[in-house]
C-alpha cells in the first residue's frame, strides 16, 4: 500500500495524497520522532530536584542500569514478554489459520471476535480479569461448583495472572498480522507439496510457516514491545512482587522523579525495538520479492536458459 | 509391469449436484503420452485432481498399477503433478523445489544432490541451480515445475495445461521438449489441453470429452480423420457437413446417396436403410475444386464466395446450388494459376473417394456449438 501510496505521489497527479503525506509526516516527527529524540538526549542529561534535569551531560544513567537489580528486572520483563508472546503465538496462529480457511462468509464474524475487545479501554478489561481470577471469583466459583477444588482458589498475584492479563490484552495484535499473511498465502503451494509426497504436518512446516514468517514476525513485534513496557497488567494482576520493565520506568518518571535514569532504561527499549524492525523488514522485503516471483513473470531471462 | 497402469472404472464425480463427470471408463497404457483434450469446463481437471488424490469420485474405481486407490491421500500416491500456474515454492531455490519430494521420501542428503542434479541436466537448467523462482523467466519455471515432478520416478506425471502461461513460440519448442522427455523417461504421461494442435503434436491417445463424457478415445489420426461424432468432429478442426438421404445400399457400408441433387457412393462403418438422412462430413483439404465442366465422377456444383490468402493455404468459400456454404482450404503455390478463383466464379466441388464421414443424421447439427473456443 505505501508503494502505491509513493507512486501517486510520484507521479505528481494527486494533490490530495501529498498533503495527506505531509500531515502524517509532521504528526509524526511532532509526537513520535520529537519525544523520543528528546528522551534520548534526556538519558545523558543529570538528575535535579527542581527541573527533574539539567542539562548537564553524562553516561552515568546508563552505568547504572548495569546495576543487578535493573538487570534482573530487564531479564524478568524480557522472558515474561517472551513467553507472552510465545503463548498468543500458540493461540493467535490456529485461530488466524482458521480464520483464513473458513468459507468467506463466516470470516467477517470471526473478525469480529478479535476485534470486540478494543471497544473498551484494556485498563477497564484487566479489572474484569481480576474479577474472573481473584478468589471467589468466576474461574474460583466455578472449580468449586464443580467440585474440583473445596474451597475459594486465587489466580490473582502471580506470574499465571500476568501471562493471562497479557495474552488477553496482546492476541488481537498477534492475530491481524498473522491473518493478513496466511489469507495471501497461495494454497495451491500446499497441494503442490503434497502431491510431492508431504503429510499435512510436513507441507505446514515447509511451506505454511517459512511463507507465513513475515505475519509471525510483526505478530510476535506487535506482542513483545508492548509486553516489556505494559506496566499496568503486571501491577495489577502481578502484585508488587512482579517489577517489569514497564514499571521500573513509570516509577522512574512518576515515583522516583529520577528522570534520566528512566529515559535511559527506555531508551534501551527503543534500541531493541529499531533492531526488531530492522530484522522484520529484511525478512519481509524477501518474502514479497519470493512471492512476486511465483507468478511465473518475466521474460527478461529468458534467452540464458533457452533450449539446445 | 501391467499393461494398464491406470484403470477409471465408471468414475463420477457431482460437485453439489452438478455433475462434472459422468461414467467415465478409461484404461491408460504404460509408458503412453495420453492427452485430455475437450472445451473448458469438460472436466479434464477434474479427472486429473481424481488422479492424483486431491478429489474422491462420488462413485466408481481408480486403480493404479493395480491398486485400488480409493481413499488413498495425495501424499501416498506414486503419481506427481506439473500445475497449471507451477506452483514452484518461492522461498526455495531450484535445487531445494526439485529436491523436495526426494526430501520428504527420507533420502540421504548427497542422494538428493545427485538426482537433482541429474535432472537439472535433462531439463538443461544445471547452471540455475541456485536461483529462486522469481529470478526466472516463465519457460525456466515451467522446466523447473517439470524436474520437480519427474525426478521422483512417478508411475503417472500429470500435466494440466502446463503451456498456458508461454507465448506461441516457447510453447511450441516445450512441447517437443516434453515430447521428447517423455520418451526417454519412459514415464506414463496424462497431459490437459484445450488445444487440439497441441494434442495431436504431442500424444501417442488423444481422449475427446465433452460435458463430462468421453466423446471418443484414439490416437491422433483416428481422432481428426474418423471423428465418432459430430462433437469430436468440430472440436478438432474445421469441417463442412453436408446433408444427405441414402438412396442405394450397396454391399459391406457402401452406400449411394444424394447430396444437393446429385449421386454420391459413400463409403462408413455405421449401417443405414435406404431412405435415412445421414449427415456427410468433410474437412477443407480434402475437397478438390476444379472448372465446372470437369466431370471425372460425381461433384457439386457452387460459385466462389471468397477466398482467404492464410500464406501456406488458401482458404475458398464457396456456395452451393443448394444455399449451403462450403470452406475448402488449398495449398498455396503461386505458378499454379488453378487456384487463383475470383468471386462468383462457378465451379464444382468434389473429394477423393472414400475420404469422407458418414454419420447418422442429428437434427442439432446446424447449432452454433462450434467446438472451438
Ligand atoms: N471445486 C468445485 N466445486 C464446484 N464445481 C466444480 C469444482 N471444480 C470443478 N467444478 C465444475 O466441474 C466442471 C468441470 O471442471 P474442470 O475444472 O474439470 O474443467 P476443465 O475441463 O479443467 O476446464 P478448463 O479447461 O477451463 O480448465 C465445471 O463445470 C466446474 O464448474
Ligand atoms: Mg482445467
Amino acid at each position: 500500500m505505501i508503494r502505491a501510496i509513493r507512486m501517486r505521489v510520484m507521479g505528481g497527479t494527486s494533490r490530495f495524497f501529498r498533503i495527506a503525506i505531509a500531515l502524517s509526516s509532521l504528526w509524526l516527527v511532532l509526537f513520535a520522532l520529537a519525544p523520543n529524540a528528546l528522551l534520548l538526549l534526556v538519558a545523558f542529561f543529570t538528575r535535579s530536584d527542581e527541573h527533574f534535569v539539567t542539562p548537564v551531560l553524562t553516561l552515568d544513567n546508563y552505568i547504572r542500569l548495569f546495576d543487578p537489580t535493573f538487570l534482573t528486572i530487564l531479564w524478568d520483563s524480557a522472558r515474561l514478554a517472551c513467553i507472552a508472546t510465545v503463548i498468543c503465538l500458540l493461540i493467535g496462529y490456529p485461530f488466524a489459520y482458521i480464520m483464513a480457511n473458513v468459507r468467506p462468509n463466516r470470516r467477517p464474524f470471526l473478525l469480529f471476535l478479535v476485534i470486540i475487545p478494543f471497544w473498551t479501554s484494556s485498563l477497564i478489561r484487566t479489572y474484569a480479569l481480576i474479577l474472573i481470577l481473584k478468589s471467589k471469583g468466576l474461574i474460583s466459583e466455578l472449580l468449586t461448583m464443580l467440585g474440583i477444588t473445596s474451597g475459594p482458589v486465587s489466580f490473582m498475584y502471580s506470574d499465571f495472572a500476568v501471562f493471562i492479563g497479557l495474552t488477553y490484552t496482546m492476541l488481537p495484535f498477534m492475530i491481524l498480522p498473522l491473518y493478513a499473511s496466511i489469507e495471501k498465502l497461495d494454497r495451491r503451494l500446499l497441494d503442490a507439496a503434497k502431491d510431492l509426497g508431504a503429510s499435512s504436518w510436513r507441507a505446514f512446516v515447509h511451506v505454511t510457516v517459512p511463507l507465513t514468517m513475515p505475519g509471525i514476525i510483526a505478530g510476535a513485534m506487535l506482542v513483545f514491545l508492548p509486553a516489556l513496557s505494559m506496566f499496568y497488567v503486571p501491577e495489577m494482576l502481578g502484585g508488587a512482587k512482579s517489577m517489569l520493565l514497564g514499571n521500573f520506568i513509570k516509577n522512574q518518571f512518576l515515583v522516583a522523579r529520577d528522570w534520566p535514569l528512566g529515559a535511559a532504561a527506555s531508551s534501551v527499549m527503543t534500541i531493541a525495538l529499531i533492531l526488531m524492525v530492522l530484522v522484520y523488514s529484511r525478512v519481509s522485503r524477501r518474502g514479497v520479492r519470493n512471492r512476486e516471483g511465483g507468478r511465473g513473470s518475466g521474460g527478461a531471462l529468458r534467452s540464458e536458459g533457452g533450449m539446445r | 509391469m501391467q499393461d494398464a497402469i491406470i484403470e477409471l472404472k465408471g468414475v463420477s464425480k457431482f460437485f453439489d449436484d452438478a455433475c462434472a463427470l459422468a461414467d467415465i471408463n478409461l484404461s491408460i497404457k504404460n509408458g503412453e503420452f495420453l492427452t485430455l483434450l475437450g472445451p473448458s469446463g469438460c472436466g479434464k481437471t477434474t479427472i486429473l485432481r481424481i488422479l492424483s488424490g486431491f478429489e474422491k469420485p462420488s462413485s466408481g474405481e481408480v486403480r493404479i498399477a493395480g491398486i485400488c486407490m480409493n481413499g488413498v491421500p495425495p501424499e501416498k500416491r506414486k503419481v506427481n503433478t506439473v500445475f497449471q500456474n507451477y506452483a514452484l515454492f518461492p522461498h526455495m531455490t531450484v535445487a531445494q523445489n526439485v529436491g523436495f519430494g526426494l526430501k520428504m521420501q527420507g533420502l540421504p542428503k548427497d542422494e538428493i544432490s545427485r538426482r537433482v542434479a541429474e535432472v537439472l541436466r535433462i531439463v538443461h537448467l544445471e547452471s540455475f541451480a541456485s536461483r529462486r523462482p522469481a529470478q526466472l523467466s516463465g519457460g525456466q519455471q515451467q522446466r523447473v515445475a517439470i524436474a520437480r515432478a519427474v525426478v521422483n520416478n512417478p508411475l503417472v506425471l500429470l500435466l494440466d495445461e502446463p503451456f498456458s502461461a508461454l507465448d506461441f513460440k516457447l510453447r511450441k519448442e516445450m512441447q517437443l521438449e516434453i515430447k521428447h522427455l517423455q520418451r526417454k523417461l519412459g514415464i506414463t504421461f496424462v497431459f490437459v489441453t484445450h488445444d487440439q494442435e497441441e494434442a495431436f503434436a504431442m500424444s501417442d491417445r488423444v481422449v475427446v470429452m465433452d460435458q463430462g463424457h468421453i466423446a471418443q478415445i484414439g490416437t491422433p489420426e483416428q481422432i481428426y480423420e474418423e471423428p465418432e461424432n459430430l462433437f469430436v468432429a468440430r472440436f478438432v478442426g474445421e469441417i463442412n457437413i453436408l446433408e444427405a438421404q441414402i438412396c442405394e445400399v450397396r454391399e459391406s457400408g457402401q452406400y449411394g446417396a444424394i447430396i444437393d441433387g446429385a449421386l454420391f457412393p459413400l463409403r462408413s462403418r455405421h449401417t443405414f436403410a435406404q431412405g435415412d438422412k445421414v449427415m456427410v462430413l468433410l474437412r477443407p483439404e480434402d475437397l478438390k475444386i476444379g472448372a465446372p465442366d470437369e466431370t471425372d465422377g460425381p461433384c457439386l456444383a457452387g460459385v466462389i464466395e471468397e477466398s482467404v490468402y492464410k500464406g501456406a493455404t488458401v482458404d475458398i468459400f464457396i456456395r452451393l446450388a443448394g444455399g449451403q456454404r462450403l470452406m475448402a482450404a488449398e495449398f498455396f503455390n503461386e505458378d499454379d494459376a488453378e487456384i487463383n478463383y475470383n468471386p462468383g466464379e462457378k465451379v464444382s466441388v468434389a473429394w477423393v473417394d472414400g475420404w469422407e464421414v458418414v454419420l447418422p443424421d442429428d437434427p442439432g447439427h446446424t447449432d452454433a456449438r462450434h467446438g472451438r473456443d
